[in-house]
């Protein structure tokens, strides 16, 4: 179906048990409920408008492209709204994290795909930045 | 732009001088005979103050960009070499960042590119490992901190100046200027922009540009299209994504008979480029159309822009080569 493209890269991490497994499974029902989710594993809904950035066919994490239809729809899928669009309406309705869409956000860890970002969270392992580019944000932030 | 320094390249020199900018776009070619580029190219000598070569652009292959730059370089051209994330991952652009510098380019303009659909190989694969931003960092921490993004040194790091796209006209247009703001934050010093036929929404962007303090960090580059007929106009506003082409732009020229139309979109370029001369901000004109070289030429001879200002900084590529 067009409206459901989906170009999510393959699965490679291994599959979880225990409790990893458990939030793995609560997060994917609630957040592919909610958000249709692609379990990208580094969320950033909160720098987006709440709308999932992995949705956009160009799995852009920074803002929208220029292709965008003058009408506010997907130029790869000019049936559906531009998620970024999206975003940017959801950030300006939300009462908090408005400023988040300024935020600078890292290139994606595609190893993550499938795996749970709340784990990550709590493992700090989606904190993870390549070498220069964490070096780099670090001091740009001083 | 605070502190002087040596430029990075002859568009950096005439930029740095506070002089009004020109580049264009180089119109692609679908051949492996160098002369085919030479001759796309041959108008443009002298006439623009850099070229931009095109990265398999509208998603269809052509030559390729670094090669079309070096073809460039050969006659004396100052190349832009685009690089989109459409095509490539990470250490491919990391790779041909660093081979385009080898053979002489010194200036970059990274984008995230055109949708493999809309192209004429729609079933390729798409890549977009990383976006425009992640890309023009990426750029910046190989130029200044002489390593790849992994943290792996470089021997010799490359010396860019380092250029970004920015589409004013495309919705959300209340984001647009942080969008230019953070391109700007991850290392964008020039940026050229989309197409502009609506002046009075170029002229929001610029207000905005120049209100949050842009314009003063990075020299925008608005870009402009030549149309040679209607029909160009129609193709741009039916076929391509993000333009913006008001309905009294085709209809003017639709008015005029089919072998005057060239005529009137010249005019129309040249009404459009004056409207922006005057916006603050503005640092100069990117000017695009098909086959480029006469009517783009006619346009910089009406606004009074030639002949551009000779510079000490030359293109040239490596070896010497045949370069003037």
């Amino acid at each position: 179906m067009a409206d459901r493209l989906d170009r999510r890269p393959p699965q490679t991490a291994p599959e979880p048990r225990g409790f990893g497994r458990a939030l793995l499974v609560l997060e994917k029902e609630i957040k592919e409920e909610i958000y249709d989710c692609r379990m990208c594993g580094q969320c950033i809904l909160h720098s987006t408008g709440m709308s999932c950035p992995m949705r956009c066919p160009k799995s852009l994490r920074n803002g929208p492209c220029g292709g965008v239809m003058i009408d506010g729809s997907c130029e790869v899928l000019p049936d559906r709204p531009c998620v970024w669009v999206q975003a940017w309406e959801g950030s300006r309705r939300l009462p908090v994290w408005r400023s988040h869409m300024e935020h600078l956000n890292k290139p994606v860890d595609w190893r993550l795909q499938e795996t749970s970002s709340w784990e990550n969270l709590l493992s700090r392992r989606d904190r993870h930045a390549p070498a220069a580019w964490a070096a780099y944000e670090q001091r740009s932030a001083r | 732009m605070s502190e002087p320094r040596a430029p990075r390249s002859r568009l950096h020199e005439v930029l740095l001088s506070g002089r009004f900018a020109v580049t264009a776009e180089l119109e692609t070619t679908d051949g492996g005979d160098p002369a085919e580029v030479h001759e796309a190219a041959a108008p443009l000598v002298g006439a623009v103050d850099a070229v931009n070569c095109t990265d398999n652009s509208a998603a269809h292959p052509h030559i390729s960009q670094v090669a079309a730059a070096k073809l460039l370089l050969d006659r004396g051209i100052e190349p832009i070499a685009q690089f989109t994330c459409r095509d490539r991952n990470r250490l491919a652009l990391q790779a041909d960042l660093l081979g385009a510098h080898a053979l002489g380019v010194r200036n970059v303009l990274l984008m995230t590119g055109d949708d493999v659909t809309a192209g004429d190989h729609p079933e390729a694969k798409p890549i977009y490992d990383l976006d425009s931003i992640h890309l023009l960092r990426i750029a910046r921490i190989m130029r200044d901190e002489g390593t790849y993004v992994s943290g792996r040194k470089l021997t010799s790091p490359p010396t860019f100046l380092i250029g970004a796209v920015e589409n004013p006209f495309a919705p959300p247009v209340d984001y647009r200027p942080l969008r230019l703001a953070k391109k700007i934050e991850a290392g964008a010093e020039f940026v050229q922009t989309q197409i502009c036929f609506n002046v009075e929404r170029m002229r929001e962007f610029m207000r905005q540009a120049v209100d949050s303090g842009a314009a003063e960090k990075a020299w925008i580059l608005a870009g402009v299209y030549v149309p040679r007929s209607a029909a160009a106009a129609r193709y741009l506003r039916d076929w391509v994504p993000g333009i913006d082409v008001p309905e009294e732009t085709v209809r003017r020229l639709e008015g005029v008979p089919r072998d005057r139309q060239e005529e009137e979109g010249i005019r129309l370029a040249v009404e459009i480029c004056r409207e922006i001369r005057e916006m603050p901000g503005v640092a100069g004109l990117h000017l695009m159309s098909i086959k480029v070289g006469r009517a783009v030429v006619r346009v910089v001879d009406e606004l009074g822009l030639h002949p551009r200002p000779v510079t000490s900084t030359a293109a040239r590529a490596p070896d010497g080569g045949t370069s003037s």
